[in-house]
């Protein structure tokens, strides 16, 4: 009997039959990419040729100024082709799919960011591509759905369950125990059965060693804290990774929605809501009812809106190697606004997170005190969310007349 | 014991028949009354689905029955009490199908004593792979129980023999890639599948997955033990009702 893939208590392959071949040829393929030199050169030369890396680490004066307290600099993922830290994981696993011989990836996606980065590199490599996404998100996330048809993908809305997230990868399960010959299911973060926890912070790993070196390069000392959102927790992994053996202090912050009190969040580590659950083929905190059943969460981010967590973050969160907060709506797109008005920079709404996470804290760390915020995407995509949350009357306008000029 | 019972039926007939329901789905009276009618058409095992929200081994027709079942507040406990008073009252095996969490939940030895408890013969648990089952292994085994394991088309010869060697009651055989309910191509293929499943298995093999009518049935005949439908008597009470179900059912048992 094997025992792979475990973090602590959390991780496993909870798999149907079907499946074990599909996965034991996955595991053997990224073995051997992990521990071939040559791999990782390609895997680095491609996102250096094609995506832009490595992505820069940028000095934040005005909010430095603004909060006094911590000197606070931004890991620019937003720079990254397709404009989020996805291209790092999407790249790498189409490296894996052109030396497994298949044809065709699937993936699911919540804010579209991951649909968007997984129909570049189908694109890019020639491959097949469906992309499942809950019914809700394809609502919030238009722009990003369209961007993936013109790519080339097939965008499917899921219909089933809460028309969300998690519902989408159940759909990309069941897609890919059909097709799983021709197929290949590009996980978009650090969940699910494994490799694809590992699979995926290794290939995010990116993140942080470059943000690493590059603090040393520009400080010349590490940072104190860093922070990240954590939805399913890819990009905390990422920029987390470069720093795991240093002293500094991990930060994630997930989505609190309306608030922990309210039951309106997707707050798996930083409230006391989610239990310890097997569902989508691995072992983690869900935020679940006595009986097992998976609940709604809610987020005004589509992409933290997930209802489990990477079992790498919920082993650091039980050995208390990364700390977990929280930040909710509300305080995220005041986040969004300060950041926007005084750096110039747009960050995801997903990224707000970690920004709002920050900002609680930066003021009450001193002036030679360090921290790392990781913008993991950029905010254009979040324009109609962001737009109805501010009740921006031009915007408003734009649209009516927009809609009007289709109807004439 | 299952394994008996099942060589016992295989004297009245050449292919035993298992059905499968979702507890709950439409309402518990609904559920009941397909049990009912199965049973009086000749059914001789069937499958009990305790509803999860994320049922990832099954198709369309399952999953809506799933979602529906607990939306209309289909909760363990009920599953639990409904079960029991079938077993109670049906001269037939009884297993529980549900996904891993529901178990766990409920916690492995507690859910194993308490399927014993009212009276159910064992269990199906997709996506609770033998690396990962040794609690439930153990704590369905100290109750007597089968914990039923499956082959797929794609299982090695080696892992098939790994299997059997834990295999109790019967094996549950999928006909084909994919998820429950799409049309399953009875080929030459999977006759050969069979052959291979029934020499790296000493227990009756169960063929599940697409199968719907006499036709497939008659294919099963000789090459299996217990073919299972799943889907399709869905199907049949979604378009004709509970009543329809009998006369499906009675249109495929078969008499040795």
């Amino acid at each position: 009997m094997k025992h792979r893939g475990y973090y602590g208590g959390f991780g496993g392959a909870f798999l149907p039959e079907i499946l074990i071949p599909t996965f034991d040829e996955l595991v053997s393929v990224f073995e051997s990419a992990k521990t071939d030199p040559g791999f990782r050169n390609q895997y680095e030369t491609l996102m250096a040729q094609y995506s832009g890396r490595p992505t820069p680490l940028t000095f934040a004066a005005n909010l430095t100024r603004h909060f006094d307290g911590a000197k606070i600099y931004i890991k620019r993922e937003d720079l990254n082709h397709t404009g989020a830290h996805k291209a790092n994981n999407v790249m790498g696993q189409g490296l894996l799919v052109k030396k497994m011989g298949k044809t065709r990836v699937i993936a699911e996606t919540g804010a579209g960011q991951h649909g968007v980065a997984c129909a570049t590199m189908a694109a890019k490599f020639g491959f097949d591509c469906t992309i499942y996404m809950g019914e809700k998100d394809v609502m919030r996330q238009r722009p990003n759905v369209f961007w993936m048809e013109q790519l080339g993908a097939t965008v499917v809305p899921v219909t089933d369950g809460t028309k969300i997230l998690k519902d989408a990868i159940n759909q990309a399960f069941r897609d890919w125990v059909t097709n799983m010959d021709t197929t290949h299911y590009v996980l978009g973060t650090a969940c699910g059965p494994h490799p694809f926890p590992e699979m995926v912070a290794w290939f995010q790993s990116i993140i942080g060693i470059e943000a690493k070196q590059q603090i040393l390069d520009l400080e010349g000392r590490l940072p104190d804290r860093v922070y990240a959102c954590v939805g399913g927790g890819s990009n905390a992994l990422g920029l987390f990774a470069g720093f795991l053996d240093d002293p500094v202090e991990l930060v994630g912050v997930e989505a609190g929605g309306k608030g922990i009190d309210t039951g309106f969040h997707a707050a798996r580590l930083s409230s006391t809501d989610a239990g310890a659950g097997i569902a989508q083929g691995y072992k983690t905190y869900f935020l679940q009812d006595d009986d097992g059943q998976m609940k709604e969460t809610h987020s005004i981010s589509a992409g933290l809106d997930y209802v489990g967590v990477s079992p790498i973050l919920a082993h650091m969160h039980e050995t208390k190697t990364a700390r977990f907060e929280s930040a909710t709506d509300a305080e995220v797109v005041d986040a969004l606004k300060l950041t926007m008005r005084s750096e110039g920079i747009i960050p995801a709404l997903e990224s707000a997170h970690a920004f709002a996470g920050a900002f609680r804290e930066a003021p009450t760390l001193s002036r030679d005190q360090i921290i790392i915020i990781n913008q993991s995407g950029r905010g254009d995509k979040d324009i109609f969310t962001v737009a109805d949350v501010l009740n921006d009357p031009e915007w408003k306008t734009f649209i009516q007349t927009k809609a009007a000029q289709y109807h004439a | 014991m299952l394994e008996s019972y099942i060589r016992d039926k295989q004297k009245q007939k050449d292919l035993l028949l298992m059905t499968h329901i979702v507890m709950g789905y439409p309402s518990f009276d609904d559920s009941h009354a397909m049990v009912k009618h199965m049973v009086a058409a000749g059914v001789d095992l069937m499958e009990l689905q305790i509803p999860f929200s994320e049922p990832m081994a099954d198709g369309p027709v399952i999953l809506k029955a799933n979602q529906k079942a607990l939306e209309q507040g289909a909760t363990v406990a009920k599953c639990l009490a409904f079960a029991k008073d079938m077993a109670a009252r049906y001269p037939i095996p009884f297993l529980f199908m549900t996904y891993a969490n529901i178990p766990y939940r409920f916690g492995m030895a507690a859910f194993a004593k308490t399927t014993a408890n009212i009276g159910l013969t064992g269990a199906i648990v997709p996506d609770l792979p033998m690396e990962e089952g040794a609690e439930y292994l153990q704590a369905m085994k100290k109750n007597q129980l089968s914990p039923i394991q499956m082959f797929s088309p794609g299982t090695s010869d080696a892992r098939m023999a790994q299997i059997a060697s834990i295999a109790s009651g019967f094996i549950y055989c999928l006909a084909r890639k994919g998820v429950t309910g799409a049309q399953t191509d009875l080929s030459d293929d999977l006759a050969q599948y069979l052959a291979r499943c029934r020499k790296a298995a000493s227990v009756p093999l169960a063929v599940g997955f697409g199968i719907k009518d006499r036709a497939d049935m008659d294919f099963l005949a000789g090459r299996a033990d217990i073919a299972v439908i799943g889907s399709e008597t869905i199907r049949v009470m979604e378009k004709g009702g509970v009543a329809a179900v009998r006369d499906f059912i009675q249109g495929l048992s078969r008499s040795a």
